[in-house]
């Protein structure tokens, strides 16, 4: 496979502040999203040539919801729904659009409003079945990893509890600078510890929020950058979506401390972009730490950390501000909560930010290469979409 | 000569203490305990229950009956010992029969199962109850849920009936009509001295003389009583010695309806030596008497849980709301969540072999097991190569397990547990009757049967892991 490295080019983002954004309805976070994005390309929505629109709850409809609140004049619209990959696969489809050459311009925008359902958390979809499938919250699902993974590694509960609270601690830390976040705020490592159980061991400190929120993206190709007024373009360099086949759930050589789509993914989307070692080559990265454990799982996964060894360099700082390799600049899920269809838009937006030296106190010195990370459905099977992205071209 | 060949029976894990119903309402309540069926169980479940405790080394394909009997079965209209069969794996070539209502169900199915039994033919008797009472009431006072099993054939023996005489009379002293959630009753001196009195006393006299027995020729008598000492009247008008009346448990667990007698006669069977002699009396609109003669057999019968393992493995830590929360006797505040969706039926018919027997699959190319069953193996892909392969039985260890304090139960907090088979499969399943703090990884677990939810009248059933009682 040839890949589109340095194909595509992002020259246009935007991002709405995440939040309960009572006042905010899908009409909003979408104009909102969009009008920052059209300003900051200098491209009129008008002459956008297609659109990739990402929710996961909003439409019943396909992507009429998205046409008849931005009414592009009858221009294609695809719906995209990938589960918590969703906004990613978004701008994964948009970029293999203009890398066909079959449009110049074209938006991926992700969006969810979660906060006007009257349920506290996220309201899944059932399909007609027999219903016996246990249907765990979303924290138990993940919270599966942790008695696994003290077991395969011989920590201490207590101990990984704690490395848990730091990741925890340092994406709050990371969003409290952040204007766009859901939370800022910083919470001390004791609170975060000592916070109420949501589904053993992980804590509602643990867990990332509920929010609503936009975010999108402006891509052309990458020859044709010159044609628009972006001076500060992002490069693709690498996109992966892997999707899971239920092994971990059903095999017992699957062993709850790893995700092994993250593995494949982030493997296939290193060989587009010819990455041979992650941890010295990737600037930052932004990845889906729902919950924290999860964090922990995926610095493996991903190669960042040694198998086993996320723990120690969690207790070093490596993934910290000012560690080697900064992990959720923007303050992460923990700081934004996760409107599914945004998030991974949001993500690439805060490499957009870096990139062009606009993230105020979080910037990161002269970042070149990022990687962007999403995991939607349970550790045991799951999708899993990775993106890697540069400052230039190579 | 036919009998009984193997028995069982269940009793839920969760007790109430009585004296919390009296710091509640004050009043004349009696002492102990009564077992109470958790929130996913039902008269159903736990004749389940009672049935695989009961199957216990039997091969179910020779069974040819299952009688359900019960006054509380899940369904006004709909059977559920088609369920029951379904759980032992017997496939679909065996007579089904729900026998309910009546207070001696259980006691009616176990002389029905006798009379094909002397055909020769091998039949399930599964008798529970999870009956009502409301709040404040004797009903309340008095009632536990539990389940008893039997199987009755004419080979293995282990008790031996000598003789059954039963009589009718339509008499109404304990009724619920259609659209009434709770028992009631008339004045208690009318129902015992005009019925439950001279008809079980009439019914024990006459089998002992259709037997040309007398009381001094019985190891034991077990007699339905509403209350732990009612029998004891009735034993001595038929010249029993108090000594000789075997306990109902009615201190410990309650009574429990139809299954109430057949627990005792459970009791009596885990205790008794060959050659006993058992007069079983039971109640209801008249009275069946059953002579049983224990045999040789019972040595050889394999161990079981039956009466003796359930009773004493228990937890007592729950409180009158909760209890009232289980028993669906007090609404409860609605959870900020969308309403559940109801089974497919389609689907569930489908799926019939892994929701009641507990089937899978193993990949005939590379012997992979898998749960549920898969057309395309999920270790080797091969595609439509596979045998059918039953879980139910096999070792189950806890891989990784979760409790969740966010999942909507009557009973938080749940717990999710991955459990890993002896051979190989993996069951992510939720966890029951089962306390957080002594779920560990490598922690041996076995199923049970229960009520997931129940949505729009349908109540669907499946597979949770338990600690082993």
């Amino acid at each position: 496979m040839a890949g589109i490295k340095d194909k595509v080019a992002v020259i246009g983002m935007g991002c709405t502040k995440f939040g309960e954004r009572w006042d905010c309805g899908l009409e909003d976070l979408l104009t909102e999203a969009i009008t920052e994005c059209c300003q900051d390309a200098a491209i009129d929505f008008q002459d956008i040539d297609a659109f990739w629109f990402g929710t996961f709850t909003n439409s019943t409809f396909g992507g009429l919801p998205f046409s008849q609140i931005m009414k592009p004049h009858y221009k294609p619209v695809t719906r995209i729904e990938n589960l918590c990959a969703t906004g990613s696969d978004t701008f994964r489809n948009a970029c293999y659009a203009v890398a066909s050459g079959a449009y110049d311009v074209v938006m991926a925008v992700g969006a969810e409003k979660l906060k006007d359902s009257g349920s506290s958390g996220l309201e899944l979809l059932q399909p007609h079945s027999d219903r016996t499938t246990p249907e765990p919250t979303a924290p138990a699902r993940f919270a599966l990893l942790a008695p696994a993974y003290a077991e395969k590694y011989q920590v201490e509960m207590d101990y990984l509890k704690k490395i848990m609270a730091k990741i925890a601690w340092k994406n709050y830390k990371n969003g409290s600078l952040n204007p766009k976040a859901q939370f800022r705020f910083q919470v001390p490592i004791d609170v975060i510890l000592q916070s109420p159980m949501v589904a053993w061991p992980l804590g509602i400190h643990d867990c990332s929020g509920v929010s609503d929120g936009a975010a999108c993206a402006i891509i052309c190709r990458a020859e044709d950058v010159h044609k628009y007024a972006c001076k500060n373009p992002m490069y693709v360099k690498g996109l992966s979506i892997a999707a899971g086949f239920g092994w971990g759930e059903k095999h017992q050589g699957y062993d709850y401390t790893t995700a092994w789509e993250s593995v494949y993914a982030a493997q296939a989307a290193y060989k587009e972009a010819g990455i041979t070692n992650p941890r010295e080559q990737i600037s930052f990265a932004e990845v889906h730490d729902c919950f924290t454990i999860t964090e922990l799982v995926i610095y493996e996964d991903l190669g960042l950390s040694p198998r086993g060894g996320g723990v120690k360099d969690v207790e070093e700082g490596f993934f910290e501000l000012e560690g080697k390799l900064p992990v959720n600049p923007d303050g992460g899920l923990k700081s934004f909560g996760h409107p599914i269809g945004a998030t991974g838009l949001r993500m690439l937006y805060e490499c957009y930010q870096q990139f062009k030296g606009e993230a105020g106190e979080r910037q990161i010195e002269r970042p070149r290469l990022a990687l962007t990370h999403n995991l939607g459905g349970q550790p045991s099977s799951c999708v899993v979409s990775v993106c890697l992205v540069g400052s230039e071209k190579d | 000569m036919a009998g009984i060949v193997s028995f069982g029976a269940y009793i839920p894990y969760n007790r109430l203490d009585r004296k919390l119903i009296r710091q509640e309402y004050g009043g004349a309540v009696p002492k102990g305990e009564k077992a109470v069926a958790n929130f996913d169980e039902d008269s159903l479940t736990m004749a389940v229950a009672a049935a695989l405790d009961c199957a216990q080394g039997f091969d179910s394909s020779t069974l040819d009956r299952v009688y359900y009997a019960t006054t509380s079965p899940p369904y006004e209209e709909k059977g559920s010992s088609a369920v029951i069969a379904g759980t032992l794996d017997m496939g679909k070539d065996v007579k089904t029969m729900d026998v309910v209502g009546s207070l001696r169900s259980g006691s009616s199915s176990m002389i029905a199962a006798l009379d094909a039994a002397e055909k020769g033919e091998r039949v399930m008797v599964a008798i529970s109850d999870k009956r009502r009472g409301a709040a404040n009431g004797q009903f309340e006072n008095i009632l536990g849920d539990g389940a008893a099993a039997f199987i009755f054939g004419n080979t293995d023996v282990i008790a031996e009936v000598l003789g059954v005489h039963s009589i009718s009379v339509e008499f109404t002293d304990t009724w619920r009509s259609e659209n009434f959630r709770y028992l009631r009753n008339w004045e208690e001196r009318f129902c015992t001295t005009q019925a439950y009195t001279p008809f079980t006393t009439e019914a024990g006299l006459k089998v002992m003389e259709k037997t040309g027995l007398k009381p001094a020729d019985f190891a034991k008598v077990v007699v339905y009583g509403f209350k732990e000492r009612d029998g004891q009247k009735v034993i001595r008008k038929l010249g029993f010695s108090p000594e000789q009346l075997q306990s109902n448990f009615i201190d410990q667990i309650g009574n429990t309806g139809a299954a109430c007698a057949p627990m005792a006669l459970v009791a009596a069977l885990e205790e008794a030596q060959p050659q006993d002699k058992i007069l079983f009396i039971n109640y209801g609109e008249g009275s069946d008497a059953i002579v049983f003669q224990v045999t040789d057999a019972i040595l050889k019968l394999s161990p079981r849980r039956g009466v003796r393992g359930h009773i004493n493995t228990k937890k007592s830590e729950m409180t009158y709301g909760k209890y009232l929360i289980w028993k669906e006797m007090i609404e409860t505040e609605p959870l900020r969540r969308p309403p559940l969706v109801r089974p497919s039926l389609p689907d569930r018919y489908r799926n019939q072999k892994k929701i009641l027997g507990f089937y899978g699959s193993k990949c005939t190319e590379c012997g992979t097991p898998q749960f549920p069953a898969s057309r395309v193996c999920i270790h080797c892909k091969a595609i439509d190569k596979y045998e059918e392969y039953r879980f139910y039985g096999k070792k189950g260890i806890i891989a990784t397990y979760t409790v969740d304090y966010l999942a909507a139960t009557p009973d938080p907090p749940t717990i999710m547990a991955v459990v890993d088979y002896e051979g190989g499969g993996r069951f992510v399943c939720l966890m029951t009757d089962c306390d957080p703090d002594k779920v560990r990884v490598g922690m041996e677990v076995e199923l049970s049967f229960r009520k997931l939810f129940t949505q729009d009248g349908l109540v669907t059933y499946f597979w949770k892991a338990i600690p082993p009682r």
